[in-house]
């Protein structure tokens, strides 16, 4: 097996869970009704979970630091999360259009590696799967419901759907390992993922009364998985980060 | 004074400068529905609160991880509150039996006794 492709899968899989965890869970406390900010909170705490799943499967079986240690002590530049998930949180239309886009995406991607070849991994992603199921009902919900509610509703997440569609290209960027990662049966290639996402994503769309928005350049927003990211993702891990960097070598 | 606190939650509130949060005019709730719980197929569902929400499909959305994050739950229903029908508190003396009742309610039969004397002759039988 090739041990860096499987890396490289990994650390994007556990980043992009950490960095969304983080942004969603900047709601709490500040949700729109308390229901709602308890329900967005504890998905927000269920991806960074799943991140730590993820980081364990780096530790335990691969060598890698430390689970805190990789989500705490590496510069930006060392994330591999896509640049849709570094996005500020917005308003709460941004939000949610990007938990839709984001956890339709995702069950994609588990259901792809409930066959990889890293057995732990497959077992992780039917483990991951249960909860996510939650995710994406709570997701779908809501885009149909405001989708179809009022003109202000529907103009609000249209709006928010333009800004955030464009950046989701980003999840499926493609490393340098994407042949080799589809060629050892860890994970299907980023581009049949995009396209499964893509065609289930303008159903969901077009089901809530939106417009999928056109994209001229679907690479856009890569860079991410190269470590190369916008001014927003060194701003949250100062702030991520603050407690731990007073004392790394603290044992919590 | 400004407020600046340490935590980003509160800095993120926005709120002004005097640190009294500006008085907000009440918005409009969404009515209240009933949750009620089931912990396994089978068992009775049993009332454990309420949640605010626009409708029934939303209620449930709310419900899940309201009253279902933390103990075991197999199926869950939501119930308007407003379809509810109570007795009035005033009429609750009503439950209150006049005379006695006691011979209505299951316990107080006094059986530990013959429960005793059956294991008893049990054990004896086995022993024989």
């Amino acid at each position: 097996m090739n041990i860096e492709a499987l890396k490289d899968l990994l650390y994007r899989l556990a980043d992009d869970d950490l960095i969304i965890g983080h942004r969603n869970g900047e709601w709490t406390g500040i949700g729109p009704i308390l229901e709602e900010d308890i329900a967005f909170s504890s998905m927000a705490q269920n991806a960074v979970g799943h991140a730590q799943a993820y980081y364990t499967l780096l530790h335990e079986l691969l060598g890698e630091e430390h689970p805190d240690q990789i989500a705490f002590n590496r510069p930006a530049a060392d994330f591999r999360s896509a640049q849709l998930v570094e996005m500020p949180i917005g308003d709460y239309a941004y939000s949610l259009v990007r938990h839709v886009l984001y956890d339709t995406a995702k069950p994609i991607r588990l259901d792809d590696l409930r066959n990889s070849s890293f057995r732990p991994l497959a077992e992780l992603a039917k483990k991951l799967g249960r909860e996510e199921k939650y995710h994406q009902l709570h997701a779908q919900t809501w885009l149909r419901q405001l989708g179809n509610a009022t003109v202000e509703s529907n103009a609000r997440m249209q709006a928010a759907l333009n800004e955030a569609y464009p950046q989701a290209f980003s999840l499926f960027e493609p490393t340098a390992m994407d042949e080799v990662i589809a060629a050892e049966g860890l994970q299907s290639r980023e581009g049949a993922l995009q396209a499964q996402w893509e065609e289930e994503i303008e159903q969901l769309i077009i089901g809530a009364g939106l417009k999928v928005p056109v994209v001229a350049d679907k690479t856009a927003f890569h860079g991410g998985r190269n470590g190369r990211h916008s001014e927003h993702l060194p701003a949250l891990l100062a702030e991520m980060t603050e407690v731990f960097a007073i004392d790394p070598a603290a044992a919590w | 004074m400004k407020n600046d606190s340490l935590d980003p939650r509160i800095a993120r509130t926005d709120l002004p400068d005097s640190g009294q949060p500006a008085a907000k005019t009440p918005l409009d709730q969404w009515e209240t529905y009933e949750v009620f719980h089931q912990k396994a197929r089978g068992a009775h569902h049993q009332h454990v609160g309420c949640v605010h929400a626009s409708n029934p499909e939303m209620a449930l959305l709310f419900a899940k991880e309201q009253y279902a994050r933390r103990m075991k739950c197999v199926n869950l229903w939501v119930v308007r509150t407003s379809n509810v029908h109570a007795t009035s508190y005033d009429d609750s003396d009503m439950f209150e039996p006049a005379t006695d009742k006691s011979y209505r309610e299951a316990f107080g039969y006094k059986n530990k006794h013959l429960i005793k004397k059956l294991k008893e002759e049990r054990a004896a039988e086995g022993k024989a």
